[in-house]
Order: structure tokens, then C-alpha cells, then sequence
């Protein structure tokens, strides 16, 4: 039976670590269909350790395309080797992250190689008896959770939303092979599009898809200043933080922290909404949280009814003596 | 210059009221607009329309009610639109949706830029615009923030990505879908309102375009919905009342005891 494959995501010759929580999802997919998993890696300087990491952590065997050229991320080039190695290799199914990366190429690559893609899976399962996979994801805007198959085509693809699964704890006794596949140029390399760098140093700029703690603020804050009470918190927290889009739309904080409809959506153990009324839109953006708390001092807000906790009273009294907890307090 | 913009019509969620108890969007009255999104992708194309003269035309596939969003377009300032409209089309997945556009968008000719926005609200696939760079065969560039022109055809895009900004050189012809930060949508105007009035929409139906019957539509959608649920919204927590210290204090004990039973601290 043809393998399940899950992409690697690199950056600087790191793995990142929806690299591993797809490892997890491709395990037991791999499991429930008796076959084999396999992780492509493609990137540049990524060292014989890290490529180890991603067998300890579930893969049978990576695929490993390395080369200077591949260091950034180039859709048209990394589409050429995706598509170069499914005709080689017919996979049973791929599994990428649902990030900028994945999230663009898996759409290329699936009108290239003429098959189905599911975008932004929060579960996923084997259909018994055909191998099908089960696809769920929530769409319009988390109202409704839609399960999607691809009966006829193969491979079947799709993007898992991040931090919607945990990685599998390195198992040191794990063994797999790792292939090195040359970077064929002549066939793979586009020029059409050139990567001339990152800006890293952007003021105020975080991933807040990646935190395992949110903590967001919305108009009840009152102006940007007091943002970094929310920054105090998460410092605490090793969290990140999250606005509305009114927060953002005045000013407070930059557009990349902006959750919801028309911003991030995230996936984080704990999302903290301070100040937030809990419009649908924002909602949207944090519906898989693992566990929503709400401060608010209108009992009637809508995020205390989506809320595992909920606190009515004023943020400038609360946050402070959550402030003060955590900075005395065991933790 | 020529840029197409690719728009879709979704149903308007900003008033939408979900029911608490049985967690179903209440339907009753919601009126179908132009993706929020996608507004985005007009105001970039009409920023470099009035930089360089650029003509940009508005596309949609959809019923035929779907020119309500083409008219708009035409009232924010674009040169036309184009209606992609055929039962056949009907049911389409990203897969024959992306196929069918980027069939109409060789059928119209000449495109240096295809504008796209960022996803649709309801499908929220982000799968489209991505999927027709890959039918055309033509350079991609997604979430991008900024778009400068340069002379040699080519253009610098910034995209909005995990890590920060990156920078790109993209040779045109190409695709790009937008992200909110590129720019604030422009109103429709009334001179614009009245050219909308007047510019007559052309239709393309199967038999305009070079198409292959066995990829339209819900019969050519390599995806297929098995199930629909709708999750409940509601989490049944708890709400605590913290209206003066000593409650405040109280509450904040208790949702010390809440995040350490769920091992979040
Ligand atoms: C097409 C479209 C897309 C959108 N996309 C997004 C999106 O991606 N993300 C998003 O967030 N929004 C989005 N919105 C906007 C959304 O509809 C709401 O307007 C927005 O989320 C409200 O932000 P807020 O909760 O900060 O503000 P408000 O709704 O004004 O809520 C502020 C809350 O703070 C509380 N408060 C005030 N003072 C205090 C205090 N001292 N202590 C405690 N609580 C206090 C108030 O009770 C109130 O509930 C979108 C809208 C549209 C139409
Ligand atoms: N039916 C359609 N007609 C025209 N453009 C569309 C259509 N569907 C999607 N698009 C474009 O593709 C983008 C992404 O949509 P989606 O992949 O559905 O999230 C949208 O923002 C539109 O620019």
C-alpha cells in the first residue's frame, strides 16, 4: 500500500514544530491503514540530527531535498520536487501544515497533480473499508463543521490547522531510513520568482498561530498603552498577544495580531479574551482554542458564552491582581 | 497594464446571530455581498489603476444575481466585469472553481495580474487564488501586504508570513492574493454608481470557454461534503461575578484553581 506522507516545515536549517504535529496525525493515519509514513523535507542545511528527530518523533523514512537555492520558500520550485516525487512515488495521501507555506503550495500542487484538497482540517480519519480519508473542518466562519472525502482521486490532500494536534514524544528506539533525493535544476528550479529576504525585525511583529497562550484584547482596553499589561501577562504565560479587529483598526497594535475573520485564526491551549465583546468575526478566529477565558464587565457579552471561564467585572481592577498573583504566586 | 480581480458573492456574516441552544446560524434575512475580503484585492488593483493607468476588470463566477458584486466593483472604480454563469458550474469545488476561472481569465486575454483576496468568508479555503496561478502555469505570490511596480515587468511584493515580511520578485504575468494590511477598500462612488448602470455586463457561459464538461461543477469536484454539523457554541463555563476587591480577589483564586486543573500553569 502507498504511503502517507507529511511535509516538513524548516526555517534556517530548523524543523518547526507543526513538522512534528503532523507526524503525530500521519502516525496514526498511517497505523489505521498499515502502511508506512514518510516526511519530505525540503530546505537547506537542515544537519543529519534534526532529519533524526523527525523518525524518533513517528516518520518511517524522510525524503530529504537539500540545496542552497531551496533556503527560502518558492512555491513554483518546491511545487516542481512535490510534483516530481508523487509521480515517483504515488503517495496515498499528504498531509501539509496549514500555514503560509502550506496553505500555498498544497493548492498548486493539487490542480498540478489533478486531485482534491481539504484546507484547514481540525480532524482527520480513515473511512472504513475504502481508505477514504475523513477531512472535518470548520467553515463559515466556525459555524458549522463540514467532513470532506476525495472518493476518486489520489492522492488525497490536505492542511491541518496548527497546534490542532500535539507531536508524539521522541522515541529514541524508533528506526527509519532517510533518503537523500538530489535537487534536479534543470527540471525543478523557477526563476520566476526570487525571495530577496526576510524582515524579522519589524516592530511588534509576532506568530501568534505558534503560542500555546493568547492573551487578546479588544476595545474594552481603552487605548494602545495598556496593551502591555497584556504583554506583562504573557510574559508570565509564554504567550502571545491577540486583538480584535477594533483594537487594530485604532491603532493599539499591529495587523499580525489580529484574530478572527478577516485575521489569524489560532488553535492555542489557553486564549484569554480581556476587553472583547465576542462578535462573530472575532469568534471565528479562536473557536478550536482548547480553553477560552473571558474578562468582561458586561455579563451579557457574547465571548462569556463561549467561555470555559468567564470573569464580570473591570479589566483595571482584574488584571492587576492577576498581575499580582502570578508574579508572588507558586507557579 | 491589465489587472483581473477575481470577486466572490458570499452570504453577509456581520449580522449574522448564531442560536446559543442549537449552535445554527439564524439565516433568516441575510443578504448575500462581495467577500469582505476580496475588497481588499479591488482596492490594490485600483491603487495601481490610478498609479499607471492600469484597466481592471472585476470577475465572478456564480448565479446570475452574482453581478450585484460586479456592479459594485464598477462603482469603486473598476473598468468592467465579467459574469462566469452556467448551471453546469454549479457545486464547484477550489478544484473546478480555480479551473473554470482560470478558464475565463484566458478566455478575457492578456492579463499582466490577477488580483485575488485572501480566502472567502464562507468557504474560507484560501485554495482559489493559489489554484488558478497553478492553471495558468504563472508565478504566485500570497498574503501579500505591499506591491510595488518595477519597470522591467516585474513586480516587489511584501507577503505576511510566520517569521515576519518577506520580499519578492515576481515576474509578471502572475497571481496574487491580498491581506487587509495592503490598504483601506475605497467607497463606491455616485458617478461611479451611475457608470455601473450603464456598462453592460458580458456573461461567459460553458460553451465561451475552453473547458472540458468532465471538470465543471459539482461532477468535477474531486472533493466531496459527506457531512455537515453544526458544533454548539456554548461551553457551558462558569461565570463569576467580581464587582468589588474582595469578590475580584476570589475570583482570581478561583481561576488560579481552574487553569491548575487543567494544567495550564
Ligand atoms: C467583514 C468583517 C470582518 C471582520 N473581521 C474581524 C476580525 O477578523 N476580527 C475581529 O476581532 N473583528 C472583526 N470584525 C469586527 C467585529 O464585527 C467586531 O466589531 C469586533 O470584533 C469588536 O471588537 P471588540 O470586541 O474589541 O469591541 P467591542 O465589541 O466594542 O467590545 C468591547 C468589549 O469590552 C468590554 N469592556 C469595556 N470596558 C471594559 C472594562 N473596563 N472592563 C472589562 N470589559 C470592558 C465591553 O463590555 C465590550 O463587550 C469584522 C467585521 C466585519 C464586518
Ligand atoms: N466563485 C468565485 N468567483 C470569483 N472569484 C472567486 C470565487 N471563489 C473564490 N474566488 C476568489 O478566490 C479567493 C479565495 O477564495 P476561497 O479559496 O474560496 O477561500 C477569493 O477571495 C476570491 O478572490
Amino acid at each position: 500500500m502507498s504511503f502517507v506522507w507529511t511535509l516538513a516545515e524548516q526555517s534556517n536549517g530548523q524543523l518547526k514544530q507543526v513538522s512534528f504535529e503532523l507526524l503525530s496525525r500521519g502516525r496514526k493515519l498511517a497505523d489505521s491503514l498499515e502502511t508506512k509514513l514518510a516526511s519530505i523535507l525540503i530546505g537547506s542545511g537542515v544537519n543529519k540530527e534534526t532529519m533524526e528527530e523527525l523518525i524518533s518523533r513517528g516518520a518511517d523514512e524522510v525524503y530529504h531535498i537539500d540545496d542552497p537555492r531551496l533556503e527560502n520558500f518558492t512555491c513554483e520550485t518546491y511545487a516542481n520536487i512535490l510534483v516530481g516525487l508523487i509521480k515517483i512515488y504515488s503517495p496515498h495521501t499528504i498531509l501539509a501544515a496549514a500555514t503560509s507555506m502550506g496553505r500555498t503550495l498544497m493548492p498548486y500542487v493539487a490542480v498540478k497533480v489533478k486531485t482534491g484538497l481539504t484546507a484547514d482540517c481540525t480532524e482527520l480519519d480513515i473511512e472504513e473499508g475504502t481508505g477514504n480519508l475523513l477531512q472535518t473542518r470548520p467553515a463559515i466562519g466556525g459555524n458549522i463543521l463540514a467532513t470532506i472525502k476525495t472518493p476518486n482521486h489520489r492522492p488525497q490532500m490536505a492542511t491541518v490547522r496548527p497546534k490542532s494536534s500535539r507531536p508524539l514524544e521522541a522515541d529514541g528506539q524508533r528506526s527509519g531510513k532517510i533518503i537523500n533525493v538530489p535537487f534536479n535544476d534543470v527540471a525543478w528550479l523557477d526563476t520566476r520568482v526570487e525571495c530577496l529576504g526576510i524582515k524579522k525585525d519589524t516592530v511588534d511583529f509576532e506568530n501568534i498561530e505558534e503560542a500555546d497562550v493568547v492573551v487578546a484584547g479588544g476595545k474594552g482596553m481603552k487605548k494602545g498603552d495598556n496593551f502591555k499589561m497584556l504583554k506583562d501577562l504573557t510574559s508570565h504565560f509564554g504567550g502571545m498577544v491577540g486583538a480584535t479587529r477594533d483594537a487594530v483598526d485604532r491603532g493599539w497594535i499591529g495587523y499580525p495580531h489580529q484574530i478572527g475573520l478577516s485575521g489569524k485564526t489560532i488553535s492555542p491551549r489557553l486564549y484569554i479574551g480581556v476587553g472583547i465583546s465576542g462578535s462573530i468575526q472575532h469568534l471565528a478566529g479562536i473557536k478550536t482554542s482548547e480553553v477560552i477565558v473571558s474578562i468582561n464587565n458586561d455579563p451579557e457579552a457574547p465571548l462569556h458564552k463561549v467561555a470555559d471561564f468567564g470573569i464580570v467585572g473591570d479589566l483595571f481592577s482584574i488584571l492587576p491582581e492577576i498581575q499580582e498573583r502570578l508574579k508572588g504566586g507558586t507557579k | 497594464m491589465k489587472i483581473i480581480v477575481p470577486i466572490k458573492q458570499v452570504p453577509e456574516t456581520s449580522n449574522v446571530k448564531m442560536d446559543p441552544e442549537t449552535g445554527t446560524m439564524v439565516r433568516s434575512g441575510v443578504e448575500s455581498v462581495v467577500n469582505p475580503l476580496d475588497l481588499y484585492a479591488l482596492e490594490a488593483a485600483l491603487a495601481l489603476k490610478d498609479k499607471t493607468g492600469a484597466e481592471v476588470t472585476a470577475l465572478t463566477m456564480g448565479p446570475p444575481k452574482a453581478v450585484k458584486v460586479l456592479d459594485m466593483a464598477i462603482a469603486m472604480g473598476c473598468d468592467d466585469g465579467i459574469l462566469v454563469s452556467d448551471r453546469k458550474f454549479g457545486g464547484a469545488d477550489t478544484w473546478a472553481t480555480s479551473y473554470t476561472l482560470a478558464a475565463a481569465i484566458r478566455e478575457i486575454g492578456e492579463a499582466d495580474l490577477i488580483i485575488t483576496g485572501e480566502r472567502a468568508t464562507d468557504g474560507d479555503t484560501a485554495q482559489v487564488g493559489p489554484g488558478i496561478a497553478a492553471w495558468l502555469d504563472i508565478p504566485l505570490a500570497t498574503y501579500v501586504s505591499r506591491i510595488e511596480l518595477e519597470e522591467a515587468g516585474s513586480l516587489k511584493v511584501e507577503r505576511l508570513i510566520e517569521e515576519g515580511y518577506e520580499m519578492l520578485r515576481v515576474h509578471t504575468p502572475a497571481l496574487i492574493t491580498v491581506v487587509k494590511e495592503i490598504a483601506s477598500p475605497r467607497l463606491p462612488t455616485l458617478r461611479g454608481k451611475k457608470k455601473a448602470m450603464k456598462t453592460e455586463i458580458r456573461t461567459l457561459t460553458a460553451t465561451d470557454l475552453d473547458v472540458a464538461p468532465e471538470n465543471l461543477g459539482l461532477k468535477g469536484s474531486p472533493t466531496k461534503v459527506v457531512k455537515i454539523e453544526t458544533p454548539k457554541v456554548t461551553r457551558g463555563g462558569s461565570l463569576i461575578y467580581a464587582l468589588d476587591d474582595e469578590s475580584i480577589s476570589d475570583a482570581v483564586d478561583k481561576l488560579f484553581d481552574f487553569l491548575k486543573i487543567k494544567e495550564l500553569i
